[in-house]
């Protein structure tokens, strides 16, 4: 069985990479937020899933990622988008230092309304600075280049769904990889620790304030390269990338994958942006419908659709002997 | 003078609005231990819901002079969707708290929609409607009589909360179960009548003030997710759970955004934040809560 996760992420990655000559072209492009969310996201719930801290204030990093990207590529001329990730996380992480040096004092509720506050300032940063940041406009992002490669022949959206696609998957793969060895190393069962029972994991020696730091960064850094792959596949950082409600939506879809399964982000960010495009298709009122569904979620199903299949797993094995 | 005194009663103004939808946070938090993120969508629907019942009051040949009881009346009676959605956080009040955050954002979404549903996607406001009171010289500005009043009535729900909590039997009751809830469980209290009627009291809360705001601003689909980040700020600075709390940090937001919009537009809602962050670092409970841990 143990086997069963890296087989299960084989496939998954074989089936994203064989999307393309599946699905149109349009598709595709509703594919590429969803990977940009399940990379901030596996970063999201090392904090929320793991450590159990309950940030509302997320978004602030993934729109250092976005208007990281931004500032890079239209204003001061970098095209490198290896240096750009490198740049906007290590930038992301510089911030949320200080940012977790405040926080993680708290837990809980306190936890929550600190970050939420920290994005807010953020986020009216971003809004009234005109001059610096644009505005309500924003920043338009330009076409980075791939290992070095400008692909100048190709035009946006073959861009975007040709080699920026794979260079997406081919990321989430390798910092998949990294937080799947990042949760199952000694660090990961500390921070397991200190969520169960703080007490006592301090009286093990656990330095309780300085791993959630840790945790903090990781995740910052994770949401910083998910802000950045949003920010080429729409081509604008705009500052409702880091109001509170984005918050609540990073919050909204590792809830909905399910933050007690590693896997659980990913299918959630996937699973979201399906269920959002799909909505807004229908009808003008899919906020209400999505508000719907995550109170079904929370009453129902609170380990989210990583839960439900596990579940079904479960039973699916206990009735076929074997 | 005239700048300090105009910053002086709009931030006084915003306060006393802030005070209410905060009052209800602090209510529904002290008993329920839930922050409601979905108190913004309470007011936002008291400031439609106030429109609309006003301008239907008018239509019916309801004198111009009389919007102000209207208002009072259409907060309250709106208020009483408070024990459909406390059913609903029914389900959680035993869960994580990650579930309550999440089960009062799912809220705010669906209100969003529920408000654009009935009265579209844009702005709407009640016109000069305020002006039917005329106004008063206080040295050298003029402020619209219905400024005042609506300051008067916030001090006026404080006194009579404060005096409600403190002197009633349900008061008493209420304090006690958010002081020990099993305790007031064991000594025969009804705690599923009290967390109904505390949750519909802070909705009510919530409601008047967005009624109350709306012949002054207009109401907008950006209401709700602007105003609570303010509530959240004052609940912050004043202390999870404490009503004076509520009143001072309502005070200070109130009058610093007021300062900062007339100052330096662009630190609005920056300074605001930047205090909640040196209080949360200086004083982590807040001015007048519990200090943690």
């Amino acid at each position: 069985m143990r086997a069963a996760p890296a087989i299960l992420s084989i496939v998954a990655l074989v089936a994203l990479a064989a999307l393309p000559s599946l699905l149109t072209q349009y598709q595709i492009t509703l594919v590429l937020p969803a990977l940009a969310y399940a990379i901030a996201l596996l970063g999201f719930n090392l904090l929320f899933g793991y450590t159990g801290l309950l940030s509302f204030g997320h978004a602030l990093f993934v729109s250092i990622g976005a208007y990281g990207t931004a500032v890079l590529t239209s204003k001061l001329g970098l095209k490198s988008f290896e240096a750009i990730l490198l740049l906007c996380a290590v930038a992301s992480v510089a911030v949320a230092i200080p940012i977790a040096l405040l926080s993680v004092r708290y837990v809980k509720i306190f936890f929550g309304i600190l970050t939420l506050a920290f994005g807010m300032l953020f986020h009216s940063f971003l809004f009234k600075f005109y001059n610096i940041t644009g505005g309500d406009t924003g920043i338009r992002v330009l076409r980075p280049t791939l290992l070095g490669r400008a692909y100048e022949d190709l035009d946006k959206t073959a861009f975007l769904v040709g080699p920026f696609y794979y260079y997406c998957v081919v990321l989430l793969a390798i910092l998949g990889f990294v937080m799947w060895r990042l949760v199952h190393s000694p660090f990961g069962l500390h921070l397991v620790a200190t969520r169960e029972n703080r007490r006592k994991s301090e009286y093990l020696g656990v330095r309780v304030r300085f791993f959630r730091l840790i945790a903090f960064a990781v995740s910052a850094f994770y949401c910083a390269v998910g802000g950045a792959i949003l920010a080429v596949n729409t081509g604008q950082a705009d500052p409702e990338l880091a109001y509170w409600t984005h918050s609540g939506e990073l919050v909204f879809m590792t809830v909905l994958g399910g933050f007690a399964n590693f896997f659980g982000p990913v299918v959630g960010a996937f699973s979201f942006i399906f269920l959002k495009s799909e909505l807004m298709g229908l009808t003008q009122y899919w906020r209400f419908w999505l508000g719907a569904i995550l109170v079904i979620l929370v009453v129902l199903f609170p380990r989210g659709l990583a839960g439900l299949f596990a579940q079904l797993w479960a039973r699916l094995h206990r009735s076929t002997p074997t | 003078m005239t700048a300090l005194l105009d910053i002086l009663i709009g931030g006084v103004f915003h306060a006393a609005v802030l005070f209410l939808v905060a009052a209800g946070l602090q209510l529904v938090f002290g008993v329920q231990k839930i922050v409601n993120l979905a108190c913004g969508s309470f007011y936002a629907l008291g400031a439609y819901f106030g429109i609309t019942a006003v301008s239907w009051c008018l239509a019916h040949g309801m004198p111009p002079g009389l919007f102000l009881p209207v208002l009072v009346v259409a907060g309250l009676a709106i208020g009483l969707i408070g024990p459909f959605i406390e059913a609903l956080l029914l389900t959680v009040y035993h869960r994580d708290e990650a579930f309550q955050l999440l089960l009062t954002f799912a809220l705010v979404l669906m209100f969003q929609d529920i408000l654009r549903f009935f009265w579209g996607a844009d702005p709407q406001q009640l016109g000069d409607l305020v002006m039917t009171y005329g106004r008063v010289k206080m040295g050298a500005v003029q402020v619209p009589t219905y400024n005042l009043l609506v300051i008067v009535a916030s001090i006026a729900i404080a006194v009579g909360l404060g005096a409600f909590l403190k002197k009633t039997r349900y008061g008493r009751i209420l304090r006690a179960t958010a002081e020990n809830r099993e305790m007031s469980l064991a000594l025969g209290v009804n705690v599923r009548w009290m967390y109904a009627s505390v949750f519909t009291l802070g909705t009510i809360l919530g409601t008047v003030g967005g009624a109350l705001v709306v012949p002054t601003a207009a109401a907008s689909l950006d209401m709700p997710v602007e105003l609570v980040v303010e509530a959240f700020a004052v609940v912050v600075i004043g202390g999870l759970g404490s009503m004076r709390g509520a009143m001072v940090g309502a005070l200070i937001v109130g009058l610093m955004r007021a300062a900062a919009i007339s100052w330096y537009s662009e630190l609005e809602m920056l300074a605001i934040y930047l205090v909640v962050i040196v209080v949360l670092i200086a004083r982590p409970g807040g001015l007048f809560g519990k200090p943690l841990e």
